[in-house]
């Protein structure tokens, strides 16, 4: 079952084309990676998706929804959520509270109820804990819960912003390269946190550098360059692929 | 109850008490007249603080909504024959309707485009209160008739002490309940990083307009109280100078802090009296304040103290 459809998308920046004509389809449950060199629109192509960049030109088609152009937080109330390459932390909180804030939707955040503090507001604050700290376990960062964010080491941030984002309750999650300037142990923590969250029914689209968690997690791969779509198919077709070779992978093909 | 709620309600009762015990300590009139303005400045800055500290928003204009609001109170009482209640909340929802439709095209801008759009609007009021001399006074003021309600009419030292003491703690309660609620931490989180903030679902542009009306209704409430306080007004109330005072407290007290809005407050209302021979140089000191705040501890008295406090015992 198809869950999301991009037709046509474009996105051009001062007669620089980041993201142009792309086409794809992603399966509800699956797990779909984009790959290409630095450069190729990946990452413009998540804000196109998430609402923080609007399109040129083109559809997106979420659960059968036309959701072209929405703002950012009203695809979030429609179950896209992501993480971000460069961190997005909320600095200024307790990694719980970064947690709580993806929770946002689903407070009792109406301002009365919060001006005064009622008893809606305090039972809603009181789940919401409960679920943050949840998720602060389930991706692993349970050491963390009462820790300021900026107290938090490199590798966990990614984490914390994973667990934020899932804190959302997405449909389908963007991980935006979750794996980048990690070691090897913390990848395939990574690793196994992205099938985890597929086998949850999640949808997730991520983009990584990392070809061997790439290969690893994938259910397709679709490979972008200058904006372009240059392939796309399974790990066995994309590394067969002579032209993603010569583009992208090189050398790293042989990676496994 | 955990421990935030418990710290919460301990402050609450802190305060209650000092304020209680306050006029123990007030000695004579000039004691009670420092105390009544650090209230009142302390509940704007408490407002301002959820713009600037919490939702990470510069204003340099607050001044012209406490002044419309000392104005409202001076104007429609005695012009239009309103009940002094009835011309704050005219007032205060006039300034939110203000604040609201400024709100939308200034709150787009960023950093010091912002700023600069904020004072423009604060410089627009006291303009206008200087040159609408039928209506104002002009430079020369206007007074203000009694604050009375139910019969019965504000005045002497204690009335008005216990008056503002109240209104102070409300304004503590709510900002309080707010700060820890899902708003609260929407206003944090926009602080944070909007865009990770519009990606969790938290629509940025309505909550910095919420805010931004917010604080604004609270300095027209506190501008109508200080009119009837002071039973007299000048547009120096809206100045620019007054603006700056009042980010002043923020900042020195800090940032994020309402306990911090109130030790600012409370500061630097005292200060200038005590060094009143140095009248002249008042903006010089405030300035300077707001420069060494800025390099030594960005955060604020407050929470820099809180976090060498908790850095000890951890």
């Amino acid at each position: 079952m198809t869950f999301l459809r991009v037709t046509g998308l474009s996105k051009s920046f001062g007669g620089v084309k980041a993201v142009d004509q792309v086409d794809f389809t992603v399966k509800a449950g699956h797990v779909f990676s984009i790959i290409g060199p630095n450069g190729a629109g990946k990452t413009t192509l998540f804000n196109l998706l998430t609402g923080l960049t609007m399109p040129d030109a083109g559809a997106i088609i979420l659960d059968g929804e036309d959701v072209t152009g929405l703002p950012a937080h009203q695809l979030a109330a429609r179950g896209v959520s992501r993480s971000f390459q460069n961190l997005q932390i909320f600095f200024n909180m307790t990694a719980l509270e970064n947690v709580m804030v993806g929770n946002h939707l689903h407070t009792t955040r109406r301002f009365l109820p919060c001006l005064f503090g009622s008893s809606s507001v305090r039972d809603s604050e009181a789940r919401t804990r409960i679920f943050a700290e949840e998720l602060m376990h389930y991706v692993g960062l349970g050491d963390y819960v009462d820790a300021d964010a900026s107290a938090l080491p490199y590798g966990a941030l990614k984490r914390l912003e994973i667990a934020r984002a899932l804190a959302t309750r997405p449909r389908i999650l963007m991980l935006d390269e979750p794996a980048a300037g990690l070691n090897p142990a913390e990848t395939a923590e990574i690793d196994a946190l992205i099938k985890r969250i597929a086998e949850d029914g999640i949808t997730v689209l991520l983009v990584e550098h990392d070809m061997h968690l790439v290969w690893g997690v994938s259910d397709h791969i679709m490979v972008l360059n200058h904006g372009r779509v240059l392939a796309e198919g399974t790990a066995e077709e994309i590394r067969a692929n002579p032209e993603v070779v010569e583009a992208y992978l090189g050398h790293r093909a042989r990676e496994r | 109850m955990n421990g935030t709620r418990l710290q919460r309600y301990g402050g609450l009762l802190l305060l209650a008490l000092a304020l209680a015990l306050g006029p123990l300590f007030l000695q004579n009139g000039f004691h009670y007249n420092v105390a009544i303005l650090a209230g009142l400045n302390a509940i704007v800055c408490i407002g301002l603080n959820l713009l600037i500290g919490y939702a990470g928003q510069i204003s340099l204009g607050h001044a012209g909504f406490y002044a419309l609001g000392a104005y409202a109170s001076a104007i429609l009482p005695d012009r239009f024959g309103f009940h002094p209640l009835g011309a704050m909340i005219t007032g205060a929802v006039a300034v939110g309707l203000i604040a609201f439709a400024v709100a939308r095209p200034i709150l787009r801008l960023k950093g010091h485009y912002l700023a600069m759009a904020t004072l423009g609007m604060g410089i627009i009021v006291s303009i206008v209160l200087d040159q609408e001399v039928d209506i104002t006074g002009g430079p020369d003021g206007m007074p203000v008739g009694d604050l009375s309600a139910f019969g019965y009419v504000v005045s002497g030292n204690l009335a008005w002490y216990t008056l503002v003491a109240i209104l102070l703690f409300i304004t503590v309660w709510l900002a309080l309940n707010l700060v820890h609620s899902p708003v609260g931490r929407a206003l944090k989180a926009v602080h944070g990083s909007e865009i990770a903030a519009a990606a969790m679902g938290v629509d940025v542009f309505h909550y910095k307009v919420l805010v931004f009306v917010v604080s604004a209704i609270i300095a027209s409430v506190a501008g109508s109280i200080f009119a009837h306080y002071s039973g007299f007004i000048t547009p120096d109330e809206g100045s620019f100078i007054h603006s700056i005072e009042l980010v002043t407290m923020v900042v020195l007290g800090g940032m994020a802090s309402i306990t911090g809005s109130i030790v600012g407050a409370v500061l630097l209302t005292v200060l200038p009296q005590m060094l009143a021979d140095f009248h002249d140089y008042e903006m010089i000191v405030f300035g300077a304040i707001l420069m060494s705040m800025m390099i030594l501890m960005p955060k604020g008295l407050v929470p820099t103290l809180a976090g060498l406090f908790k850095g000890r015992r951890s």
